[in-house]
């Protein structure tokens, strides 16, 4: 039985006015992949970032790693936490290539005034090269695709040798294509290196079938956990997402057609 | 032309002034340039200004005056721009106005001659003492120092600064180092530039070397190189015409931008962009 890397206790976050927690628990075992589905707005990304440390608490208590998180503690612990964000906008005229931004993934590991290593230097190109970006590692990276944005960014976290994988929607307005590549690339990392991981999403034709978890979150709380086929049933998801069994059975059976049946 | 005027302490203080304060201000222009943040050095440039002048009006030294605005509006400005409070248009209409406001007021309370508060507005680098040359010199060496020395985080930090914090680098730290020392550079700089165009000397040659390059190492370069020339050429103009440095040498950083951007590669279609269409063709 793998021991438990993440930790929530009654977690509460606020921007403001808005609260965007209110009072989640939830527990992550070393090597699970845990699917966070919910509406946009739900708090989906806030509980990313309660976990890499960059959310601030309200109350509650969040362990990752062994250690509590604390307002002085969360630099070292994001130096073990990969996170790839949404699609970026990126300065298409950005002054650096695929390679240097791979690289951004050791900094946090190097620490202050320590050049990249010959040894670092393997490392992002071993990353590169699993995400199959090698062929455009001088390329700025400004005039990369979104799906190619994306690999980069995954790519990054694999430079950084992360203990935890937090993904934060990251087919968000890609193509078909594009998603399943992701889709695709996310299950081999997770299958091959068995690193603990979060994957965050809106849209369930976006949710890896590697998930052996799968949280639903409604406005701030988590309104269910289990197995994929015993929670994403439609009466859930009409639930879920405020919205008819017929739309929710019309739109599944359209994703059934695009994906070949995925779930 | 007449070479002996190089023998002139004034002019050696004059070359030294605009070689280390182009460099100071070009290196400052790539954060501003690369993070976005041309709002962050209109501001804290005419806060400076206002600083200096309340110096003058109230009698201590314009430097302190300069250095402590132009840290204030960076205090005011930075966590705003840090958590995308406030549009960056807007930040500026506020923190610009506000120092422009306060700096005609000192001026108008100043009793007596004005004309050491206009040297400040317009600036006068053949009037720099050895002094100065020496603030420059302290300025721009703690510049280009931190940044080889910080370099992979600042680099982190310009790409993006969330992306940056996610992999354990103190973002928002280098964020607050870079304001503080456009404030130092700022200040350095403002007898010799004036305050109302330091500005120019900050953006021109940084922009211009934004549009040569896609490497940050080689933009920090020509960027440099791009502010000192600005320094030289237009202290050459001031002196042959007889005409205000400070505005020969920001107009000439304003040329220099013109050619770049005219004969930009990153306005050509590349290589690997041309290939796909050939292929199509």
């Amino acid at each position: 039985m793998a021991d438990v890397v993440i930790k929530i206790e009654k977690a509460v976050v606020s921007y403001r006015e808005n609260v965007a927690l209110r009072g989640v628990s939830l527990e992550v075992k070393g090597g699970e992949f845990v699917g966070i589905v919910g509406p946009n707005g739900a708090g989906k990304t806030t509980l990313l970032t309660v976990v890499n440390g960059l959310g601030k608490l309200l109350s509650g208590r969040v362990w990752v790693l062994g250690h509590y998180l604390t307002a002085g503690n969360g630099h070292s612990l994001r130096k073990k936490v990969g996170y790839v964000p949404q699609v970026q906008n990126i300065d298409p005229r950005m002054p650096m290539n695929v390679r240097e931004v791979v690289m951004i993934g050791r900094y946090g590991l190097l620490g202050l005034l320590r050049r990249p290593s010959k040894r670092d230097w393997e490392i992002v190109d071993e990353a590169i090269e699993l995400v199959g970006m090698s062929h455009l590692v001088q390329r700025p990276i400004g005039h990369l695709s979104g799906g190619e944005q994306q690999r980069v960014a995954i790519a990054r976290c694999l430079a950084q040798e992360p203990e935890l994988f937090l993904l934060d929607e990251p087919t968000a307005s890609l193509d078909w294509k594009a998603q399943s590549g992701i889709l695709e690339l996310v299950k081999h990392i997770h299958d091959s290196r068995h690193i603990t991981t979060l994957f965050v999403t809106h849209d369930l034709s976006a949710l890896p079938v590697a998930c052996d978890r799968v949280v639903l979150m409604k406005e701030g709380l988590i309104w269910g956990e289990g197995s994929p086929a015993e929670l994403l049933t439609d009466e859930n998801l009409s639930r879920l997402y405020d919205m008819p069994i017929s739309e929710v059975k019309r739109r599944r059976r359209e994703e059934t057609l695009v994906n070949g049946g995925e779930f | 032309m007449e070479f002996s005027i190089f023998g002139y302490q004034f002019m050696q203080n004059a070359i030294l002034s605009a070689f280390l304060g182009g460099i100071a201000c070009a290196t400052i222009g790539v954060f501003v340039v690369l993070m976005h943040m041309p709002f962050i050095g209109v501001a804290m440039s005419h806060a400076a200004f206002a600083g200096a002048l309340l110096g003058l009006w109230l009698g201590f030294n314009p430097l302190v005056g300069a250095i402590a605005l132009s840290l204030a509006a960076a205090a005011i400005i930075g966590p705003l721009a840090d958590r995308g409070e406030l549009t960056p248009e807007t930040s500026l209409g506020v923190i610009f106005s506000l120092m422009l406001g306060l700096a005609f007021l000192f001026m108008g309370l100043m009793p007596g001659n004005k004309a050491a508060a206009l040297d400040l507005l317009w600036g006068s680098i053949l009037t720099n003492t050895r002094s100065d040359v020496l603030l420059l010199g302290i300025v721009a060496a703690v510049v280009v120092g931190l940044v080889f020395a910080f370099y992979k985080e600042i680099q982190a930090t310009i790409f993006h600064r969330d992306m940056a914090r996610s992999v354990g680098i103190p973002a928002t730290l280098i964020l607050y180092g870079v304001l503080f020392l456009t404030g130092a550079t700022i200040t350095a700089s403002l007898r010799s530039i004036g305050g109302l165009l330091i500005f120019s000397l900050i953006l021109n040659p940084a922009a211009a070397a934004y549009q040569l390059t896609y490497s940050m190492k080689k933009m920090f370069f020509l960027a440099a190189a791009f502010g000192v020339l600005s320094g030289w050429i237009g202290l050459l103009f001031s002196y042959l015409f007889n005409i205000p440095s400070g505005a020969t040498i920001v107009v000439t950083s304003s040329v220099i931008f013109g050619i770049a951007a005219v004969f930009s590669p990153k306005r050509k279609v590349k290589g690997w962009q041309k290939k796909p269409l050939m292929e199509g063709q």
